[in-house]
């Protein structure tokens, strides 16, 4: 038999049937079904197993609050865990398994620790798992491991693609219920700019799910009357399935939107949009949550929520039991039995706690007065229930009403804190909400289904004509005031069993006591000694009956023993939307450098250099390894003519009949005496003294300089130097620009550079020694008039140039520089090579500069100067940054030249123990230089000029390794620079 | 958050980068008999303040605007925004 628990009657399409797995069960549903309801509609009421005692556990809810019908979803790289079935729209082909048990879910051998439990109390991990301390690693963690966690993740790639948006509205409405829909409409009819937002794909909230009449016609037909007239507005967008999550500052809302979560395949599609909303103005129109009462064993399938199971009745057409119960506090309760004995479900009983008349007159069914449940029979399903006068009732759903709280989470998300009202027994908004946030309906306690149309215009009406918009006379919508008092009732102090709070994370009314009596009573402090309110739900139909009850064991009241504060998201949001087209190769942005094609095509392997993927080295013929290639091409350059993409440099164009001074304020030495034509080093301190960056700049006109700055700090200098212009010398006459990606730079190094140049600089130019001397510039063209620009530079410490030409020819020029040094022997080079020929020279770079050392240190103190105003200057002459025995920047070589240095190795003087107390410093960089054929390294050590030759230790007890190694001058190769000005 | 930027309206604060108090206009003159600790106070010392904050934000993804932003660090309500540059020269780093 199919589907033996539905009947008439709901929102579902009964012309189109869904086939659908759970287990291994072959099922089926019909279009408008939830897994939950078409689980319940084929008599499935075991669906998983709790997490701390594997107790057999069924559908509880019919919303996102659900703490227990969690299961895992589709399969293979598509497998989702964790998956609240109440939320999921069913599709043909679906498939979901159980979670949380070994063997299967009727059998679940985890089960014993049910029988456990007397020892699995609250805090018990935090007493057990003490001693002895020897049983953490081995033992004690791998078991909890095995056994933590819900459900299973693929292991696999995330298949789908996920996006991120962002919209623009006036107002914002959030849950598309009797309020928002009132809100929304009221708004839209203003002309306004609507977005209105609900998390189920059938908008409507209560009124899909309840038999009240608006205007005269069943709720569900008003709501689809609204959907309509919204939906052929321009100025509204309804966006169902669609979870507004979190409310930010200044009237921002995150949202998720699931846009393909309810078909079989996404067809391409993003599965899911994070949505960024810019709203003026919002309702929060929430809704909202049933909470239940505790009482013994009423955490077995069958047990639910009263709103729950009249939802499945009225929206579905789903008997969740044949023979039901309800136990209710409130009238509410009452509305649950009703709806039922109208839709031919047979309700035994009404339990209320209070003794007093019934709010509602149902003949066929019999009102228990002033009792209450205390235990219920029936493990994997519940089959009877008995009463505190100890008669019992054979039932197998009982619906259980505590009253209900206002969805108050967004309003949370800043500074609001909610405040209890005791006529309706739950906390209401307060404090101060978020900017522009009005609230609306059940979530503002106006729990009554008229309330909550006439609240929701009204917030809507009010919000709109602050923004000047004028509202349009309509007719209110005619609705009831349901009755819906309750009492204060949250747990039956009779039952003897264990009673459960939070089902998800397996808290009874004993964790909560317990807590108590050992000291955690504030509400955070609870919520971590106990785990209350943790994982997927949050608590959301915990948290209260949990308060209430603290509230109890300290006599205080439950405003006094507070409540939690909600945070962002309100359900969960998955980490692939939140990554969005973040990931893989995307993970960030990354830059290409303008002859990255050249590159590609002659063998380059690339290297992240901050966002820029450089050519670290180019494989030629048969080399081997990295070493090859960058030993070749490092020796090729000193002896013949290299050639390096240096685009990445950071570029900042200044212009401005203050541009010298103004560089004289940034850089630690002088700008202004520079001619024009000419290049010069230059050290940035930071304002503490710190060394923060160098570069070259050029002078190319009277009131014109080219910076560079370092790859790493093109950004941080260029900011800075506008911070400078901006707000320490605002009256400068400066201009500045960068033009990183403007110019393609390529550095031109090795004794044949000038003679590879004067092939592709146009003949105009003269590129004599004499006529362009070392660090001399200028503005010329190559090629036949490209413009470009030549300074002769060298990072290398080669006879060397960079040659800039505009951007969109880099790629190009690479090809003619590499055909014009074919002769030569040229070869093109990358970053090894190039770090290898600075450190033979001896140049610092970001390791050396790395914001702990001083111009002191790295031997350019002279080039501070005390003789002008810069930034840094002052306190780069504090005492303990010049001290004479400051460490100095020197070379460094194997006394055994075959062996290999290591980099971060401390340095020690001989005979002296190996402790921090005999450090002397540390080595910066090191490499193997090709052209001495030996390591060599850089490094910091104290006193160093004083100390060449002198040989010393370099440890390093991370590598549990020691050599000695003789302290010499930084500059290896050429150190009279005869051959950058030959 | 959003900040209403004096020339260009409402941005996203994510177009900016935010450095610190405002304070940082304020840099000591090089000169002074006690620089040293002038500098030391103007490097290292700042207030907190629970409630009303000038600060210091930059126009990153944007024109390049180092803004003065006044916050609330309780509320994160932004009540006022200069150009710093206005803010430098009012305060008498126009020389």
């Amino acid at each position: 038999m199919t589907q033996p628990n539905r009947i008439g009657g709901g929102l579902i399409d009964r012309s189109k049937e869904i086939k659908f797995r759970f287990n291994d069960k072959h099922l089926k549903g019909f279009e408008g079904d939830t897994l939950a309801s078409a689980l319940l509609a084929n008599g499935q009421r075991l669906v998983g197993r709790s997490f701390k005692y594997h107790r057999p556990r069924g559908i509880f809810t019919a919303g996102s609050e659900e703490p227990n019908a969690l299961v895992q979803l589709r399969t293979g790289a598509h497998q989702e865990p964790n998956t609240r079935a109440t939320m999921v729209e069913l599709f043909d082909g679906l498939r979901a398994t159980s979670q949380n048990h070994r063997g299967s879910l009727e059998n679940d051998l985890m089960a014993v620790t049910d029988w456990l439990s007397p020892f699995l109390s609250a805090g018990f991990y935090y007493k057990t798992f003490m001693w002895p301390k020897a049983f953490w690693e081995k033992f004690y963690e791998p078991a909890i491991r095995s056994s933590a966690g819900l459900g299973r993740l693929s292991m696999k790639e995330d298949p789908d693609i996920y996006d991120k948006g962002f919209l623009h509205c006036d107002l914002l409405v959030i849950g598309a219920g009797p309020a928002g829909l009132a809100a929304a409409l009221a708004a839209g009819r203003t002309g306004a700019r609507v977005i209105l937002a609900d998390e189920d794909f059938q908008p409507g909230g209560r009124l899909t799910a309840e038999t009240l009449e608006v205007d005269g016609m069943a709720g569900a037909d008003w709501a689809a009357q609204a959907m309509a007239e919204l939906a052929a507005m321009d100025n509204v967008r309804v966006m169902i399935r669609t979870t507004v999550y979190g409310a930010y500052d200044h009237g921002i809302y995150g949202a998720l939107e699931r846009c393909t979560d309810h078909l079989a395949d996404s067809g391409g599609k993003p599965r899911q949009i994070l949505w960024r909303i810019y709203s003026r103005r919002a309702v929060l129109a929430a809704g909202s949550t049933e909470r239940p009462i505790a009482f013994g064993n009423n955490d077995r399938p069958g047990v639910m929520l009263a709103g729950a199971v009249r939802t499945y009745v009225n929206r579905f057409g789903v008997a969740p039991g044949r023979e039901v119960a309800v136990f209710t506090n409130n009238d509410d309760g009452w509305r649950t039995a009703a709806d039922l004995t109208e839709k031919g479900v047979h309700v035994r009983a009404v339990i209320d706690c209070r003794d007093r008349a019934a709010p509602v007159q149902l003949p066929d069914v019999r009102h228990i007065r002033g009792a209450s449940v205390v235990d219920t029979v029936g493990r994997k399903g519940l089959k009877s229930i008995t009463l505190t006068d100890g008669q019992v009732l054979p039932v197998d759903c009982l619906a259980v009403s505590g009253g209900w709280n206002p969805a108050v989470h967004l309003t949370c998300h800043q500074r609001g804190r909610p405040e209890w009202r005791d006529d309706i027994n739950a906390f209401v908004p307060a404090g101060s909400l978020p900017v522009g946030m009005a609230v609306a309906g059940a979530a503002n306690g106006s729990m009554t289904l008229a309330a909550a149309l006439a609240e929701g215009r009204a917030q809507a009406e009010a919000q709109i004509s602050d923004l000047g918009f004028t509202p349009v006379q309509a007719e209110a919508p005619n609705a009831e005031d349901e009755p819906h008092e309750g009492v204060a009732f949250w747990y039956v102090k009779e039952s003897r069993k264990r009673a459960w709070l939070d089902q998800q994370n397996d808290v009874t009314v004993k964790d909560v006591k317990l807590s108590h009596r050992e000291g955690y009573r504030s509400v955070e402090l609870l919520k971590r000694y106990t785990t209350l309110g943790m994982a997927t739900d949050q608590g959301k139909t915990a948290n209260i009956p949990a308060l209430a009850i603290m509230a109890e064991c300290t006599g205080k009241s439950i405003p006094e023993t507070g409540t939690t504060i909600f945070r962002p998201p309100y359900t969960p949001v998955p980490m692939g939307a939140l990554a969005g087209r973040s990931r893989g190769k995307d993970f960030r942005p990354y830059r290409l450098t303008p002859s990255h094609k050249w590159a590609e095509e002659h063998g380059a392997s690339f290297v992240n250099v901050g966002n820029w993927l450089r050519a670290e080295w180019y494989v030629q013929g048969d080399e081997k390894g990295w070493r090859d290639s960058v030993d070749r091409e490092a020796k090729t350059t000193r002896e013949k003519v290299g050639i390096c993409d240096v685009t990445t440099l950071g570029k900042i164009d200044i212009k401005g009949r203050d541009a010298g001074a103004f560089l004289d304020k940034v850089y630690s030495n002088t700008f202004s005496t520079l001619k024009v034509g000419k290049v010069r080093y230059g050290l940035m301190l930071r304002e503490d003294g710190i060394c923060y960056d160098d570069g070259t700049t050029a002078r190319l006109g009277e009131n014109h300089y080219v910076m560079t700055t370092t790859t790493a700090n093109a950004v941080l200098v260029f900011r800075r130097m506008e911070f400078a212009r901006q707000c320490l010398w605002p009256n400068m006459d400066v201009h500045m620009i960068s033009t990183t990606d403007g110019w393609a730079q390529f550095a031109v190094a090795g004794p044949k550079s000038r003679d590879l140049l004067r092939k592709v600089v146009d003949k105009e130019f003269d590129l004599s020694n004499e006529a362009f001397p070392f660090m001399g510039c200028g503005e010329i063209t190559v090629c036949g008039g490209t413009p470009a620009r030549l300074f002769r530079i060298s990072f290398s410490g080669e006879l060397a140039y960079e040659i800039a030409v505009p951007a969109r020819y880099g790629n190009s020029m690479m090809g003619v520089l590499m055909e014009a040094g074919k002769e030569f022997g040229a070869a093109p080079y990358g970053t090894e090579a190039l770090g290898v020929m600075r450190i033979e020279k001896g140049h610092a770079t970001g390791n050396e500069l790395n914001g702990q050392t001083t111009a002191y240190n790295i031997g350019l103190g002279k080039m501070v100067s005390q003789k002008k105003e810069c930034i840094g200057n002052v306190l780069s002459q504090r005492p303990e940054m010049i001290r004479e025995d400051a460490v100095r920047l020197m070379g460094f070589r194997p006394v055994d030249r075959s062996k290999k240095l290591i980099a971060g190795s401390h340095f020690i003087n001989k005979g002296e123990d190996a402790v921090m107390e005999n450090d002397q410093g540390w080595m910066t960089s090191v490499a193997f230089s090709p052209n001495l054929g030996h390591s060599i390294g850089l490094g910091f050590v104290k006193r160093g000029h004083e100390r060449k030759g002198e040989i010393i230790r370099a440890v390093s007890p991370v590598h549990g390794t020691e050599m000695e190694v003789e302290i010499v001058s930084a500059h290896f190769v050429d150190p009279e620079g005869e051959r950058l000005r030959g | 958050m959003i900040i209403n930027h004096p020339l260009l309206g409402p941005r996203d604060a994510a177009e900016f980068v935010y450095l610190g108090d405002a304070c940082l206009i304020d840099r000591p003159d090089w000169q002074a008999e006690d620089a040293m600790e002038r500098f030391h106070d103007y490097g290292y010392l700042r207030d907190n303040p629970a409630g009303e904050h000038r600060e210091l934000w930059y126009h990153e993804q944007g024109d390049r605007s180092w803004l003065v932003v006044t916050r609330n660090t309780l509320t994160h309500e932004i009540t006022h925004v200069e150009l710093a540059r206005d803010v430098a020269r009012e305060r008498g780093r126009d020389k």
